[in-house]
């Protein structure tokens, strides 16, 4: 029992993160129709920033997992960067090129990265250095905790952002209706801008909450990471933020439950076998409306 | 125009079997050594793989990223088969090939009917899921080998055979897609809501030509395992299937003549420089982003390299001379 306990919080963390970096996908493909390949490596590349401002942290004197600040305002402007450079240019072309685009931004990120830095997994340090909590004699880390609290407040915060702020409803005008929040005077270039910008922030928040957890770099750790994260999205509907957290946190269950019960090698088969599922059951996922085509 | 096509399938033959007599007197006359002929096995594969893929990406407009995983099935069945050591030599190959190409095309339909269902988007995805589900379960079963992969795979690198598959497989591929079948696919790819207005049984169509991809994506994949005499299912990866998918983008969505010309040229760069091959997949990778937003159709467009052209383009010569000054449009 307490086994069990203790792989469904296991869970719940990697959950969390998924959930993150999907509602990073979700808002970029409720605005831009595009699945963002590139996002799961705006998380790699948010933990090598990490990484680097850790000695400046230290040596200052301040706890490293402020890293995220340095790691949430660089991707913020990445995002930002790489949606004006290889997004914008073809927002009226087939859905085929953003998707081959998307994949490039991808490739780019994790190659310059595998290139340059090196290929080899580097080691983060201890994020937060607190002893694991005793809960009715259950060791749970202080790390789960702040990554399902962290989660949970995002994930608040950026629903309350959608629904009140103006700029919360420019972006739900532009996901609606693009040519539509044109005409009423929405600055659609800026709003998706924002989006992109906001997403991968999110992203970033992710990468130090992943470290925490899994203290490990390599350059490919954001593309599977991003791949599950996107099935997230589709699992609980894309374009829906509730059904992102949701799809992330069943599928940090599922990985979880079936690394402990099953097998450590089927838990990527299961994974994606669920996608597989609910994608025929259910295109939509289970939160999503359905669109009829227009002709 | 018959007698324009029945020249061009003559003259078709003619250059094909050209370029093999030029190989092959080079490989005689000691230009082309060992290593040589390897790489061009190494491309007739990869033209095979770039063709194939251009079925599903340049002909019915949808994207997949599981094409190494479909390379992976034929590889493993091919492999296994003549392991078995039921059959030898040249027909132990050919019938490997086929087995390898067959269950690759069951899998390719059972992925295909219900994952084309899903529109262009989440079709990529479905196909990038059942790729690393494939890979997962081949890494997990024992008679695979698990994930140290398959070794002591009996080799067979014989250039003339590769040759001449490759040019059946292209001919083939290309005559299907040229016909009626692959031009309800190309209908679909225009515009799917349309074309299934005018009666073109969609699902059909698409699970055709994906399945059709699938097939020879799995007999490139018998023939790579022999070729190599080992393998692994990491090989296989989401990576590999991009690299196939460069191939396809950079000679031209649509273009049978791009994707060969890419599958050649993207072989042999890597060989030949070998300090580009530190940097080969950023420069893929900025090739992919470029081109989409410079040119997205790729350097060919869906232009064929079509020798009819070039006969009725002699014939009018020939013609224009002799009546000197004659109606050259007749």
């Amino acid at each position: 029992m307490k086994e069990l306990i203790l792989q469904i919080i296991n869970g719940l963390q990697l959950g969390s993160i998924f959930a993150l970096v999907a509602l990073g996908y979700t808002m970029v493909y409720g605005i831009a129709k595009l699945i963002n390949f590139a996002h799961g490596d705006i998380l790699m590349v948010g933990a090598y920033v990490a990484l680097a401002s850790v000695p400046m942290l230290s040596s200052a004197g301040l706890p490293i997992w402020l890293a995220v600040v340095p790691a949430v305002v660089f991707c913020a402007v990445l995002g930002m960067v790489i949606e004006k450079v290889a997004y914008t240019p073809l927002r009226n072309s087939p859905r085929i090129s953003n998707l081959i685009t998307a994949i490039g931004v991808s490739l780019l990120l994790q190659n310059v990265v595998m290139t340059f830095i090196g290929a080899n997994p580097q080691s983060f340090p201890k994020v937060f250095n607190v002893k694991p909590l005793n809960i009715f004699g259950i060791k749970i880390n202080f790390s789960i905790i702040v990554t399902i609290l962290v989660t949970g407040i995002l994930t608040i915060l950026l629903q309350l952002f959608l629904r009140k702020t103006k700029f919360g409803k420019a972006m739900r005008a532009t996901s609606e209706d693009y040519g539509a929040s044109k005409l009423v005077g929405i600055n659609v270039n800026h709003t998706i801008s924002m989006t992109f910008a906001i997403g991968s922030g999110l992203a970033a928040v992710g990468s130090i909450l992943y470290l925490s957890a899994y203290p490990q770099l390599l350059p490919s750790m954001g593309s599977m990471m991003g791949i599950k994260a996107f099935v997230a999205a589709v699992l609980g509907g894309i374009g829906n933020i509730p059904g992102a957290v949701l799809g992330g946190l069943i599928l940090g269950l599922v990985e979880a439950l079936t690394k402990a019960y099953i097998s450590s090698q089927l838990a990527d088969a299961f994974v994606f076998g669920i996608l597989i599922v609910v994608l025929l059951v259910k295109p939509t996922g289970i939160l999503g409306e359905n669109v009829k085509e227009k002709v | 125009m018959t007698s324009t096509r029945k020249i061009s399938y003559v003259a078709i033959v003619a250059l094909v079997a050209l370029l093999y007599f030029v190989i092959f007197l080079l490989n005689v006359n000691g230009v082309l050594g060992n290593y040589e002929l390897g790489i061009m096995n190494f491309i007739c594969i990869n033209i095979i793989l770039a063709v194939s893929l251009n079925i599903t990406v340049g002909c019915l407009g949808q994207i997949t990223l599981g094409h190494a995983g479909f390379m992976s099935i034929g590889a493993y069945a091919a492999s296994l088969f003549v392991k078995s050591g039921i059959l030898t030599g040249l027909p132990g190959y050919l019938v490997s090939l086929l087995v390898g190409g067959v269950i690759a095309l069951g899998v390719g339909i059972l992925i295909g009917i219900p994952g084309l269902r899903l529109k262009g988007d989440y079709l990529a995805i479905i196909t990038l899921a059942f790729g690393e589900i494939i890979r997962t379960l081949i890494e997990y079963f024992d008679f695979t080998g698990g994930a140290q992969g398959l070794t002591g795979i009996p080799r067979y690198r014989d250039f003339t055979t590769i040759f001449v598959i490759t040019v059946l497989s292209v001919m083939f591929m290309y005559s299907i897609m040229t016909s009626r079948h692959g031009r309800a696919v190309l209908a679909i790819r225009e515009d799917e809501i349309a074309s299934d207005a005018v009666g073109v049984n969609t699902t059909y169509y698409k699970v055709f030509a994906f399945a059709l991809s699938a097939m020879f994506a799995g007999i490139a994949g018998g023939m790579y395992a022999q070729n190599m005499g080992n393998i692994t299912a990491r090989y296989f990866d989401y990576n590999n299937s991009i690299n196939i998918l460069v191939m396809v983008v950079l000679g031209g969505m649509g273009s049978f003549t791009g994707a060969t010309i890419s599958a050649i040229v993207l072989t042999i760069l890597p060989e030949m420089l070998r300090t580009f091959a530190d940097y080969r997949m950023i420069i893929y990778a900025l090739v992919l982003i470029i081109m989409m937003i410079f040119r997205p159709t790729g350097l060919l467009g869906r232009k064929e390299f079509q020798i009819t052209k070039i006969i009725d383009f002699i014939k009018i010569k020939i013609k224009g001379s002799d009546k000197a000054g004659g109606h050259l449009n007749e």
